[in-house]
């Protein structure tokens, strides 16, 4: 993915590059990593259903192993809101960021409110990275084709893993589970010379375990607003100096 | 009656109403930023600044699964996850930054570790 170009030609052509970007290392790693999580809930002793409706509609990998470490431990209803509404919380903010980098003035809105379901790392990360650069009224196929092909995937993988405790050692699960945050990390290395990003990126990475220690519950949401404003701060200090 | 309150409270849909709460909160949130999007314009001050907030929380939420981990990770040593980080990095710079290698790398790591136990 050394090259960006900056059309596609199409909007059909558009959506198969979406797809082929996805169907090579993505859909590698989040197939793995979501063979962990069916076989995660198979060892919770919950259904395949279960599974299969969690990353139907929940699809965020660590929302969904939160979800299924607490009910594993009784928690009640309200714990599990509270919870996994702060641990993606995250996803406002990314949804605001790519919104005007996949919108176009023909599609309803409607189709947005749709395709937000669909925001994760891998797909915005994906989308971030190609979407400005593309004519307007391929980016949203762009995305549309990386995201659905990748979802499908992941939900084929739910099933697989599911069925799959008892053949594989608990090691290997371990593995499969740990191949996901691995992969985010790099993904956001690769990307690290996007001006603004590497001191958010940094101040993050130190706050975010760091808060996590202090407050499990409220760790992210203050990694966020407070490493965010510092990066935004410093950045617009750079941006006001770069003017005069 | 019997039929449709056993079925209520029965190992099926006692796990969904945990699976809807969860679906429902995350759904808030993308929601929200749909909705909010529509009224913040790409070039203000406010956007640069959700994007660093964006920026910063994934950077948490990456560390905190690799240090930090819930789930079955948890159940291996700090020193062990670090370890695995350490080799996935060293791999993907010295393989000029290929993913593949590197996560690759980092996985095969942290499963070797698991099995031979703490160094």
């Amino acid at each position: 993915m050394h090259n960006t170009p900056d059309n596609f030609g199409s909007k059909r052509a558009a959506y198969i590059q979406g797809a082929k970007d996805a169907l090579t290392i993505p859909a590698l790693i989040l197939g793995s990593t979501y063979m962990g999580f069916g076989a995660l809930v198979s060892e919770t002793g919950l259904e395949v259903w279960h599974a299969l409706i969690s990353t139907a509609v929940n699809w965020a990998i660590p929302g969904q192993i939160a979800t299924m470490e607490l009910y594993a431990i009784n928690a009640s209803l309200f714990a599990i809101a509270a919870a996994v509404g702060l641990i993606n919380c995250r996803l406002m903010p990314m949804t605001i960021v790519l919104m005007p980098f996949i919108r176009n003035k023909t599609t309803p809105k409607i189709v947005y409110y749709f395709m937000s379901n669909f925001i994760a790392v891998t797909g915005w990360a994906a989308a971030m990275k190609r979407c400005p650069n593309l004519p307007e009224e391929q980016r949203l196929p762009y995305f549309t084709g990386f995201v659905v092909p990748l979802w499908s995937v992941c939900m084929l993988a739910t099933y697989i893993g599911y069925h799959l405790p008892g053949l594989l050692p608990a090691e290997v699960t371990m593995g499969l589970v740990f191949l996901n945050p691995v992969y985010f990390m790099l993904v956001f290395l690769a990307d690290f010379t996007q001006p603004g990003r590497p001191t958010a990126l940094i101040l993050g990475a130190i706050l975010g375990p760091l808060t996590f220690l202090l407050t499990p519950n409220w760790s992210l949401l203050i990694t966020g607003l407070v490493a965010g404003t510092i990066a935004f701060l410093i950045s617009e200090r750079k941006l006001k100096k770069a003017q005069s | 009656m019997n039929g449709l309150d056993s079925f209520l409270n029965s190992d099926f849909m006692a796990p969904m109403a945990a699976l809807g709460v969860a679906a429902a909160v995350t759904y808030f949130w993308r929601g929200l930023g749909v909705a909010v999007s529509g009224k913040m314009d790409k070039d203000s001050a406010i956007f640069r600044w959700v994007t660093c907030v964006a920026y910063a929380l994934l950077a948490g939420l990456i560390a905190r699964m690799i240090l930090l981990p819930i789930g079955p990770l948890a159940e291996l040593g700090l020193e062990q996850r670090a370890g695995a980080t350490i080799i996935s990095l060293a791999v993907f710079f010295l393989t000029r930054k290929n993913l593949l290698a590197g996560v690759t790398a980092g996985a095969t790591a942290l499963v070797l570790m698991a099995k031979l136990g703490p160094l």
